[in-house]
């Protein structure tokens, strides 16, 4: 860990102060590089291994008879990058889309910009660049047909797969032009003409449906478990049941008699901090996955649990606990909370604790990979969201060059951030090593192995203390988070959130609080911990949301009255002011914190939602909000609790603004699928360990939202589609508002505080 | 060797009787449009029909089924209840990673031949098998409601 000092290097940003900023070092996405001239420092897609890429010869291709192939470089899991990418190129490139067709770019960021679908970034990244690619395919093409009838370029317009000859009326097919077109100079940046909005055809406009819609209609979609190769056989893994843990001995005399079963195989034990490493283990190996997992039943193991053999979820809540009550390391600190707390009268003190359990990601499509190796090359097959990781970890593993190992991108069943490690694809390969040159493996992760082994969302205890005087005004606030690390992936006793995790929803609140503390308390991981979905958003949020609500009801002042007053009128913060010097990678210039923004949500999921209106007995509204991943998101939750304590959930209205609206129903489904995972981890979803295993191993004891507990209205409400702001992230900002305002609704409902998730029913 | 009627189709296969359907139609089959999920009948992605009948096929050995009718997603096309249904799922953009999605649409048809008119309800309550973590469900009760109203409409029959 290496601290710095630095002056502010954002002076001339209105309300910024200097900062005492701490650089922390982990991997990949979370380097926080501070460069000492800002001119030098890279942000967002620039900050990303690969970069972007804006060669329209990388990314389109024309056939003679016109139809348009492009690639998306970027996995699809859900989110429609795989239509909405190449639909922007489309659009800029004047194609017409049921002429184009997508192809799935293997892992090479050298070739394609970065290829980590996770953090929201896909639009966010790479909608200029293929706004570029297809601005330089349409004036290549215009070039060429300018260049066939002899005519100044001003002449010729691009239009809907043809070029016209204005003054003639002439026109040449996109197809006719192809060859030419490819010839052509690729523009240099500064000589493309974008077009103006108004002159888009499929950008905001809806009329753009999911490539692979019909095809998953029909059972056809090929998804990473769907891959087939002959002579294939498939693995399943017998793995440690505890983080860390080794297998003391196997008898596999049992699994190698049943019919089917081929060879098993041992997985080498995890070695030092877990990063992206297969936890160890034995692989049966068999003709077809009944077998394989026969075979695993009938092995006979003894392992030893290792370090964390005694983690117990009940036990660790109390550690969490107490270290959230003591000081911890200073994250952010403005005026002197302690000392605010310290002096105020014990009516005007307001203190809570929120808790969050650990998370599963449980996409329903398990962990799965393909790997076939021959001589000095491998290929590998795989639903993952970071082709290029998987590519290294499988290079490293069979010591091959990693250009010398291809890995072919399927569609994924579901990621929500556990795919983005490609300790699955690892293990392929080290089965496929073991067994005769040439045969391809595939290697399956069960539900319960999913369940099991999962790289969990962390587990926190957030403490939250305000001082509020009689007039309602907050005076002080103090947040701090005892909860695990993501960082204790890559440096093996890491304790304690990182800048990134605070960054997420307890440092870089806006609220006009004259004392503001933010501290993250130093707690070891006893699980692997990973990405979710929002990631450390959902339990900051879940706290601070709650908090919020709880404050204003103190003061006896409408929740949505009350947020609106501490967010104050809109203005732009600069975050570095926040102490946020992480900004999701992103440049505090570009992507300031604009309360503006945030005020906009709030007020339209209220309005959504009929906030103030009289509701029938037991029904209560609930509101939370959210500032993540760049965008802005407001929930509204209309809850109804019985006499019993049984919750239904009657409607969400989801407001967000995510700047220029690309895909717009696209954005809306990711908005009511938010909503229901959130809607998820709030009523029924928690992992706990005991005796340093995953207590729960499939759907019956890990519960997730069904159809029947489902709000039957999600109302959407997307605001503000402003072309001229820099695009936010779709996919993850729906999530953290909606367990708070779920839970402000059982307050509204019952006047019953809930500070622990899931909540499941109301005591 | 066991001998499986498929969507119309006579199928040989060579494997114990107690193999569920699920991995004699994906491993040996080829039939990769029933998904794996849990292994365990609780999230509804292996669902096919035997007789007309729903069946989580991950736990239904192949025994179960001789001499039966099995129909999987990919003889959804050639029903009329499985066009409707797939016709109605395209205009209202249900899916998103779509991975659980053959198995909803299984028990869609299911729902809208043993009941042609079904409340909200009783969609609820027959589609509360099939786990969907995208979180899909409000545009899945929108199209079996479609679905329903364009099978009332005679469009499909």
């Amino acid at each position: 860990m290496t601290a710095a000092v630095q002056q502010s290097r954002r002076a001339f940003l209105q309300g910024s102060l200097g900062a005492l900023t701490l650089a922390v070092t982990a991997k990949g996405w979370v380097t926080t590089a501070m460069a000492a001239e800002p001119a030098t420092q890279a942000y967002g897609a620039d900050s990303m291994p690969g970069g972007t890429v804006d060669d329209p010869l990388v990314f389109v291709s024309i056939a003679a008879d016109g139809a348009v192939t492009i690639v998306a470089h970027r996995a699809e899991m859900g989110t429609g990058v795989r239509t909405s990418l190449p639909m922007v190129v489309a659009d800029e490139m004047e194609a017409r889309w049921e002429r184009v067709k997508v192809v799935q770019a293997p892992a090479d960021e050298s070739r394609y910009g970065n290829q980590n679908v996770d953090g929201s970034r896909s639009m966010r990244h790479f909608l200029m660049p293929m706004r570029r690619v297809g601005a330089a395919a349409r004036q290549m093409l215009e070039a060429a047909a300018a260049a066939r009838w002899a005519v100044p370029i001003a002449e010729v317009k691009a239009e809907q797969h043809e070029v016209l000859h204005v003054p003639t009326g002439r026109r040449l097919s996109y197809g006719d032009l192809a060859a030419d077109a490819a010839k052509q100079p690729v523009p240099a940046g500064d000589t493309l003409k974008l077009k103006a909005h108004s002159e888009f055809r499929y950008i905001g406009k809806d009329q753009v449906r999911l490539v692979d819609l019909e095809a998953i209609g029909k059972g056809q979609a090929i998804y990473g478990m769907d891959m087939r190769l002959p002579g294939m056989v498939y693995a399943v893994v017998a793995r440690p049941p505890v983080v860390g843990g080794r297998l003391r001995r196997v008898d596999s005399a049992k699994a190698l008699a049943v019919p089917g079963v081929l060879k098993v195989v041992e997985i080498p034990a995890m070695q030092g901090a877990p990063a992206f490493q297969p936890l160890g283990g034995v692989a049966v190996v068999a003709r077809n996955t009944w077998a394989a997992r026969q075979g695993r039943d009938a092995l006979q193991i003894e392992w030893d649990d290792g370090p964390n053999g005694t983690y117990d979820s009940v036990a660790y809540q109390q550690t969490l606990q107490a270290a959230a009550r003591a000081p911890g390391k200073t994250m952010r600190n403005q005026g002197d909370a302690a000392n605010a707390w310290a002096k105020a009268p014990e009516a005007e003190r307001v203190a809570a604790e929120y808790y969050v359990p650990h998370l599963a990601h449980a996409s329903m499509e398990p962990p799965v990979a393909t790997v076939q190796i021959q001589g000095n090359r491998a290929e590998v097959w795989t639903s993952i969201q970071n082709p290029v990781a998987a590519r290294d970890a499988v290079a490293a593993r069979l010591k091959l060059e990693p250009a010398n190992v291809k890995v072919n991108v399927l569609l994924l069943g579901g990621g929500f951030g556990r795919k983005s490690k490609p300790d699955f694809v690892d293990e392929a390969a080290i089965v496929a090593r073991a067994m005769p040159e040439g045969t391809p493996v595939k290697l399956v992760w069960t539900r319960e192995d999913d369940i099991h082994h999962d790289y969990l969302h962390t587990v926190s205890v957030e403490r939250l203390e305000a001082v509020m005087d009689p007039q309602g005004q907050v005076q002080s606030w103090l947040h701090r988070s005892a909860s695990p690390t993501i960082a204790s992936l890559f440096a093996q006793g890491a304790k304690g959130q990182q800048m990134f995790e605070s960054a997420m929803s307890a440092i870089n609140m806006p609220y006009r609080i004259p004392n503001v503390r933010v501290e993250t308390a130093e707690v070891e991981a006893h699980a692997r911990i990973g990405w979710f979905r929002s990631v450390a958003n959902i339990p900051h949020a879940f706290a601070a949301q709650c908090f919020i609500d709880e404050l204003a009801h103190r003061a006896g002042k409408d929740p949505q009255a009350f947020a609106l007053d501490l967010i104050g009128p809109a203005r732009q913060i600069d975050p570095g002011a926040l102490a946020d010097t992480w900004n999701y990678t992103e440049s505090p210039e570009r992507y300031p914190y604009d309360t503006g923004r945030l005020r906009g949500v709030i007020e339209a999921a209220c309005k959504g939602a009929g906030w103030g209106r009289t509701l029938p007995k037991g029904h209560g509204l609930g509101l939370a909000f959210c500032y993540s991943f760049m965008s802005y998101t407001a929930t509204v939750v209309e809850v109804a609790v019985d006499d019993k304590g049984e919750i239904r959930v009657v409607a969400v209205d989801m407001a967000m603004d995510c700047g220029p609206q690309i895909n717009p129903e696209r954005i809306r489904a990711q908005m009511e699928g938010g909503a229901i995972m959130g809607l998820s981890l709030a009523l029924t979803s928690e992992i706990t360990f005991e005796k340093g295993r995953v207590k729960q191993s499939n759907f019956h004891d890990y519960e997730v939202l069904r159809h029947n507990a489902s709000p039957r209205v999600i109302r959407t409400h997307l605001v503000n589609d402003d072309h001229a702001l820099p695009p936010g992230g779709v996919g993850e900002p729906p999530v953290p508002p909606v367990a708070p305002a779920l839970c402000n609704a059982i307050f509204a409902a019952t006047g019953k505080r809930i500070r622990s998730l899931p909540v499941r029913k109301v005591a | 060797m066991t001998q499986l009627q498929i969507n119309g189709q006579t199928k040989d296969v060579n494997v114990p009787d107690d193999m569920p359907i699920l991995w004699v139609l994906r491993d040996e089959l080829g039939m990769t449009g029933t998904k794996f999920g849990c292994g365990m009948a609780l999230c509804g992605a292996c669902t096919v029909h035997i007789d007309g009948t729903p069946v989580r096929s991950c736990l239904t050995p192949v025994s179960a089924a001789s001499g039966l009718q099995i129909s999987t997603i990919e003889g959804m096309e050639a029903d009329p209840v499985g066009q409707a249904v797939q016709a109605s799922w395209i205009s209202n953009n249900v899916a998103q990673c779509g991975y659980c999605q053959a198995g909803q649409i299984m028990t869609a048809v299911s729902l809208l031949k043993a009941t042609p008119n079904p409340t909200e309800q009783q969609i609820a309550d027959a589609m509360s098998g099939n786990i969907c973590r995208c979180g899909t469900y409000p545009r899945i009760l929108a199209a079996i409601q479609q679905a329903a109203a364009s099978l009332a409409q005679g469009g499909k029959q």
